[in-house]
């Protein structure tokens, strides 16, 4: 038992002999929680997960005995936590609409009785080795939850519970350790967040995430157990674009990290999503998605923990044989807590006020992301997508650039795409993917052998564009050749009719691999259409005016994913709109081809 | 503790003063000094340890003579004394009465730090808020429980623009008993504040009112409690007495400066311009304090102006507001030296909680389709402004110069209206169809062709 010295801030200075770092403290009567991030002979130095306000020197301070862990087990999904795994719909029954501070409440629901059905390979009497399925919990219709030996546990199983109803806490299983001690086995287990999950090795990801969203997906690609980031500045759209992955990715759990933004934000997600279907299940989208929540107005000190309380969530799905999505929103703000504290401790900032340890601490968080195969020997994977917040939308700032040398896929989010109402406003010149060859193999395999290199030809006409629009705005379109005319009209169609996707429009919302492919596939039909007929001699005037091209900018919001076939037709259809005008002027250019040839 | 006077003041420097020998000071304790001509002053523990306890005043150090200093720990937080007679009364920018009238008296006192709202409590916002002003309403609308800037800069009138939505904002068609308004000023000219007052007396609302008023002249650090003591008020008239409060603060930009100032004085790390590292989780403590509670009638919706620095959106101040508020209403300078009103530059404007509150059953269903087309054609014709510029108008296609004069009656007719001008969601719809027929159908894709059909005026 220990005392409080000093309170400055979410610091307090504390009299405590014996602590370990990292270890939980309780201190003062409200009972705030907190970790010991330093010591000094007898005294100690903890950060405070809660406002310490009205604390005094002289109360008393205890170390708990373990480091910030969050509990596994059922009863995770659909839940909304704060950063330090606090379930904040039990707090609110709790302690009312507002945070009261002290409060504590389990992790997991102690009441719920879930139906435990063991694996039929646990026998008494056979060795139990760390992340060995104990058995399943149906515990939402489309997840079902398999419970793990705690990693570090190794031992013979002396018992294990039949089929039947348990509650977290009650015992399921013995094991005999090495050493001869009894450990009891539970529906759940403890971890810190702070250490990483073992796992048996890493794998090679090969299969694309799919979001839906064909700036991502078709251009930019990220693959199952890869990691992402998307830095933008404010109002480029960056929460509404990671909403739109929560909801459409092809994972099978969903993790949501708010780490420092809006509270309104969490709540949009929270009344959304279990109206949303699963559009591979069909299922509620709340079903396989899992809150954390750390808003802007929480403590900062929490807001720092949440991001890892987050990771290991998902670390723990993985385990299960799992494919996790972690979206956090942002890591700017995780960093700037960061930065809070290393401030308060007198520590010397370096760039922008940031401690020197930003870049590697960034690093190690993304490494947890991966393709792994579990200890089990099953295959899971934890992708991770983190939101920068860059100051001004200045990209050479320190998140930002450490952030980029870290992650292989890099959505670049730009304002004047944005104000000008280019959603979702990913920059298709700043934003690269490190995984395009790995994912051409899917596309092959999956949709079309022509993925990869109709991605390039819309990169080449977009790049090209890009140049052309520079000359128009010195000198105006007319000083274009009737070629770069068309390329730009045909640009001007990619942008419109595939890049630019309404969240909000029920049927553009999402878009499977297959409607990906065949719009890409149409726009560079008609590009080519016209460009043989350009070449040909036709103005490009004249084709410009065809309807055909603002048809096509409507075709992703008419055809749903569910059913092609129209568009297909349609797509068919495109060399017949072509044919009036081929006629025309292929019949006055044929004696030049013969005479070419 | 708190009927004990301490007379061991240590040290003192730029507003802050350093307690010797006062153990066991709790933490954010508000605290009382009576200095040698026995006037008071207030402060607010900052620090704390058993030989030390670092105290922040809020009217300054100036002129404490540190022998002559006595000083009374309170032994609680800052707290507003709340109750219904609130309404109409205009308070210091630490909540004391500055109308001339008595105190109020309750034995309801609340902490003005508030305590954060717990995300799984908030009800989102879906309401519309009709202001009148078709800049605002048709592409960048209001909801109730939304927190929306204004962005301005020196010289605009961002006063007039906020005090026509106070006069104009309203729900369609709801009564407008339970609205009122809470109005904080931090750092603001007597001109202002005057201005605020006259408008809000010619509207009829004064009794409706509340006025926070820490003016420029007056301490600078007391402008870190005022919109705290505001919005204590505004929680108290929403969730306890069920009000839809609209909240006005003015101007954002001061109160950051001042939360600079005692940084610097603490000596916190700087980390952009000079401002503390927490200037982020600060801003959003006070703007999160807006929004709904599930089960609750009331609502806060906030409208904080902020002028930016030489007109700069990247500075600190407007992009770290920018991230905590659901999007802002610039205005620009060139829209106002043409004569605009108001000069709300629309595209780097944005509302995010548009999309849940506008559109069928809300406003009008084709309101989604015909904002992003105004945004669309607006921005593609600016483009067309910007060529015509290098290359002349006579060189320009016969649909640019269409272009060009859909920019010109849109920044004219559809932006700019009067300052008494209450347009209805519908005026500023068939308004928007109107301008939009301007151009032709075919260049028209944010909208569909049912709502070409049924609005567009030119032959389809």
């Amino acid at each position: 038992m220990g005392k409080i010295l000093e309170i400055n801030g979410p610091l307090v200075k504390l009299e405590l002999p014996r602590t370990v770092l990292g270890e939980q403290v309780r201190v003062g009567r409200m009972g705030l929680v907190g970790e010991v991030i330093g010591r000094d002979g007898d005294t100690a130095l903890a950060q405070l997960y809660e406002d310490t306000a009205g604390l005094r020197p002289g109360e008393m301070a205890d170390g708990l005995g373990w480091p910030l862990s969050v509990e596994l087990g059922p009863g995770l999904l659909g839940g909304i936590f704060d950063g330090v795994q606090r379930p904040l719909q039990a707090m609110r029954e709790r302690s009312g609409d507002r945070i009261a501070r002290g409060v504590a409440v389990p992790s997991l629901p102690r009441d719920t009785r879930w139906h435990f059905v063991p694996d039929p390979q646990r026998r008494a009497g056979a060795v139990l080795a760390g992340g060995d399925v104990l058995g399943t919990v149906q515990e939402t219709e489309s997840i079902r939850h398999r419970i793990l030996t705690p990693p570090l546990l190794h031992g013979e199983l002396l018992e294990l519970a039949p089929e039947g109803d348990h509650t977290v806490e009650d015992v399921i299983g013995r094991v005999r350790l090495a050493d001869g001690r009894i450990e009891k086995l539970y529906l759940f287990h403890r971890w810190p967040v702070r250490t990483p999950r073992p796992f048996r090795q890493r794998d090679h990801a090969v299969a694309p995430l799919i979001t839906g969203q064909r700036i991502l997906d078709t251009f930019y690609p990220l693959l199952k157990g890869g990691k992402a980031a998307i830095p933008g500045p404010f109002g480029a759209g960056k929460t509404m674009l990671q909403q739109q992955i929560a909801r459409w990715c092809n994972a099978e759990i969903v993790i949501y990290v708010g780490c420092g933004e809006r509270g309104n934000e969490l709540t949009d997600v929270l009344e959304s999503l279990p109206e949303l279907k699963d559009p591979y299940t069909g299922r509620p989208l709340m079903e396989r998605t899992l809150l954390v929540a750390n808003t802007s107005n929480m403590p900062v000190v929490a807001r720092e923990a949440s991001i890892y309380v987050g990771i290991t969530l998902a670390e723990y799905f993985r385990d299960q044989g799992y494919d996790v999505v972690m979206v956090a929103d942002s890591t700017s703000r995780w960093a700037e807590a960061l930065r809070e504290v290393s401030g308060r401790l007198g520590q010397m900032p370096v760039e922008e006020g940031y401690p020197a340890y930003l870049g590697s601490r960034l690093a190690a968080f993304y490494e947890r992301a991966g393709r792994v195969e579990t200890l089990a020997g099953d295959h899971g994977s934890v992708t991770l997508i983190g939101a920068v917040s860059p100051p001004g939308g200045d990209f050479s700032e320190p998140v930002t650039s450490h952030t980029k040398e870290i992650i292989q896929t890099f959505w670049a989010l730009s304002k004047e795409l944005a104000d000008a109402r280019h959603y979702p406003a990913v920059d298709w010149l700043e934003s690269f993917s490190g995984y395009v060859k790995s994912a051409a193999k899917w596309w092959t395999e999956h949709v079309d052998p022509n993925w990869e290199s109709a991605r390039a030809d819309a990169l080449d006409l977009l790049a090209a564009s890009e140049e052309l629009q520079r000359i128009v705005n010195l000198v105006g379109v007319e000083a274009l050749s009737g070629e770069q005319r068309w390329t730009l009209e045909a640009a001007g169609l990619i942008k419109e009719g595939l890049l630019q996707q309404a969240a909000t429009d029920e049927v553009d919302s999402y878009a499977s691999p297959e409607k990906q492919f065949a719009l890409l596939a149409a726009l560079l039909e008609i590009h080519r259409q016209g460009l043989t007929l350009v070449k040909l001699g036709a103005p490009a005037r004249k084709l410009i005016q065809m309807p055909l091209l603002a048809q096509a900018r409507r075709w992703k919001s008419q055809h749903g994913s569910e059913d092609l076939s129209a568009l297909k037709a349609k797509i068919a259809a495109i060399p017949q709109a072509f044919e009036p005008l081929l006629l025309e002027y292929a019949s006055t250019a044929t004696p030049r081809t013969m005479g070419g040839a | 503790m708190k009927n004990v006077e301490f007379r061991t003041a240590a040290s003192a420097q730029g507003g802050l003063v350093v307690m010797a020998g006062v153990p066991g000071v709790a933490a954010g304790s508000r605290v009382q000094l009576r200095d040698h001509a026995g006037r008071l002053r207030s402060g607010q523990v900052i620090r704390t340890a058993d030989d030390a306890v670092l105290v922040e005043v809020f009217e300054g150090t100036d002129a404490l003579d540190l022998e002559r200093t006595w000083v009374r720990f309170l032994d609680e937080p800052f707290k507003l004394p709340l109750s219904r007679d609130i309404l109409g009364r205009v308070f210091n920018g630490s909540g004391r009465p500055a109308d001339g009238r008595p105190p109020i008296i309750t034995a309801d006192r609340r902490d003005i730090n508030g305590e954060p709202l717990n995300p799984a409590a908030r009800a989102y916002p879906r309401e519309f808020i009709q202001t009148g002003m078709s800049a605002i309403d048709g592409m960048n609308s209001l909801t109730r429980g939304q927190k929306l800037p204004i962005f301005s800069g020196g010289g605009l009138p961002h006063n007039r623009v906020a005090a026509q939505i106070v006069r104009q904002a309203k729900l369609l068609g709801e009564e407008a008993a339970d609205f009122v308004v809470v109005f904080a000023a931090f750092g603001a000219s007597h001109a202002d504040a005057r201005f605020f007052q006259e408008s809000f007396e010619e509207s009829g609302v004064l009794n409706k009112v509340v006025m926070f008023l820490n003016l420029a002249d007056e301490p600078v650090i007391e402008r870190l409690l005022t919109p705290r003591a505001a919005l204590t008020a505004a929680e108290y008239l929403a969730f306890d007495l069920d009000y839809h409060v609209l909240v006005v603060m003015t101007d954002m930009t001061a109160y950051a400066e001042a939360l600079r100032e005692v940084a610097v004085l603490r000596g916190d790390v700087p980390a952009r311009k000079g401002y503390p590292g927490y200037l982020y989780s600060d801003l959003a403590e006070i703007y999160e304090r807006a929004g709904r509670i599930k089960n609750r009638r009331g609502s806060i919706t906030l409208i904080p102006v902020l002028s930016m620095p030489s007109d700069d959106i990247t500075h600190p101040i407007p992009d770290l507001t920018g991230y905590i508020t659901e999007g802002q209403i610039v205005l620009g300078r060139e829209l106002a030296n043409q004569g605009v009103y108001p000069p709300v530059t629309v595209l780097p404007s944005l509302s995010r909680l548009m999309k849940d509150g506008i559109g069928k059953n809300f406003t009008r269903e084709d309101h989604p389709h015909v904002a992003s087309q105004l945004f669309a054609s607006y921005a593609k014709a600016l483009e067309v402004r910007g060529l015509a510029a290098i290359i002349g108008a006579e060189e320009l296609s016969d649909a640019d110069r269409r272009a060009l004069a859909f920019a010109d009656a849109f920044e004219r007719r559809f932006i700019g209206q009067g300052e008494d001008e209450d347009r209805s969601i519908h005026e500023t719809l068939n308004l928007a169809w109107e301008l939009l027929s301007m151009l032709p159908p075919e260049t028209l894709i944010r909208v569909s062709e049912a709502e070409l059909a049924k609005y567009h005026k030119g032959k389809a």
